[in-house]
């Protein structure tokens, strides 16, 4: 005897009235975590690795002088020897002390002494052009700098 | 006339996923999640003419490293690959790397070529702790390649950094970098650690040779 009516069984629709709130909460994810892109990069640079790499923190902090040669596009005004890029445009060791004090008068003066110098510079290079700007950042008083590179993850120590 | 009371008209939130999706989207491609790394270095500051009774340092005191324009590698007056940089600057460093239970603390031979060393107070070791004068001086050229240059740095960063993670070790068991972040009392291990190895790498004022 059958007491309960046989119902016809479907399933019924998954609901999507949660979509958007997952969705935002990428959003937020991907908005509170994002860097905007503040330079278009006018250099080539593959940046070496390293074992002993530390992590640059607050990025607000940080500095960028990229040292390559021009990207393809670029090579037939400026050739393919490695050139220096700060903020937007190429450069010369000697406009080096006039960007340092750019930075510093962005920055809040307590915070001054943490800048840091990250040099993005490609392998290929030869030291000639690095030592030139190391020289005008000492000149300069900007004297932390960061050598950037990637780092080497150890085979050994993953074993 | 009574006007009928109208409802207010729910709004269609359907497409907000859509919205949201978008935006998400334009956040995914624009990010970029890269985090900066590399090796943090500070520069000596400038003088504009380098004193003249600059004090002699003791030759056997010093670990010389010099790359010229071809990527060649002179350790020490040797040729020697960057590959064994790293072994060659940390038995330096250690002084006398032929007994174990005297590392980095190498006693005072004048006769031998090991570099000097000094007395000490350092905490968690007690008075007259001897400190290696060690020091190592690197010079390139500016025909030198910047990734030659870094490799050489990172080998004598990492010399250091095995050194003190054995010092570490022998002592409070834990490696350095672990002590360093560790708790209050460990951060003070890890000073001691670093007053008893001093990472001294100095690099001359750069040559020009041979373009």
């Amino acid at each position: 005897m059958q007491i309960r009516k046989k119902k016809q069984k479907s399933v019924p629709p998954v609901s999507t009235a949660s979509l958007p709130d997952i969705v935002f909460m990428l959003l937020f994810f991907f908005m509170v975590t994002t860097v905007m892109r503040e330079t278009s990069l006018k250099v080539v640079h593959i940046i070496p690795k390293a074992k002993e790499v530390a992590k640059l923190e607050r990025k607000s902090l940080v500095a960028y002088i990229h040292i390559g040669p021009p990207l393809k596009p670029l090579q037939s005004i400026y050739g393919t020897e490695p050139r220096i890029q700060l903020d937007d445009a190429f450069a010369t060791p000697k406009d080096i002390p006039t960007f340092v004090e750019s930075v510093k008068s962005q920055t809040n003066e307590a915070e001054v002494p943490l800048l840091t110098y990250s040099l993005k510079v490609d392998r290929e290079t030869k030291m000639g052009i690095v030592v030139d700007v190391k020289q005008e950042l000492r000149k300069a008083q900007a004297l932390k700098i960061n050598y950037s590179t990637s780092k080497i993850v150890d085979k050994e120590a993953l074993q | 006339m009574a006007r009928s009371k109208r409802e207010i008209q729910e709004i269609n939130a359907g497409s907000m996923a859509d919205i949201a999706f978008l935006l998400l989207i334009f956040f995914l491609v624009t990010t970029t999640m890269d985090v900066d790394t590399g090796l943090m270095r500070v520069l000596p500051p400038y003088v504009e003419e380098p004193p003249e009774d600059q004090p002699d340092v003791i030759k056997r005191n010093v670990f010389v490293v010099l790359a010229n324009a071809a990527d060649n590698l002179l350790v020490e007056d040797e040729y020697m690959q960057v590959e064994d940089l790293k072994d060659a600057a940390k038995e330096f460093i250690l002084g006398k790397p032929n007994d174990p239970t005297d590392m980095a603390f190498p006693e005072f031979e004048p006769a031998s070529n090991k570099p000097e060393s000094y007395d000490l107070v350092i905490k968690y070791w007690g008075a007259n702790k001897l400190v290696s004068k060690q020091i190592i001086s690197l010079q390139n050229d500016r025909g030198t390649s910047y990734e030659l240059y870094i490799a050489i740095q990172d080998a004598l960063a990492s010399a250091y950094q095995e050194v003190r993670d054995e010092v570490a070790k022998e002592r409070f068991g834990k490696k350095f970098d672990d002590l360093a972040n560790g708790n209050p009392e460990e951060q003070e291990q890890a000073k001691a650690v670093k007053k008893l190895v001093p990472q001294r790498i100095s690099e001359a004022e750069p040559k020009d040779i041979g373009q």
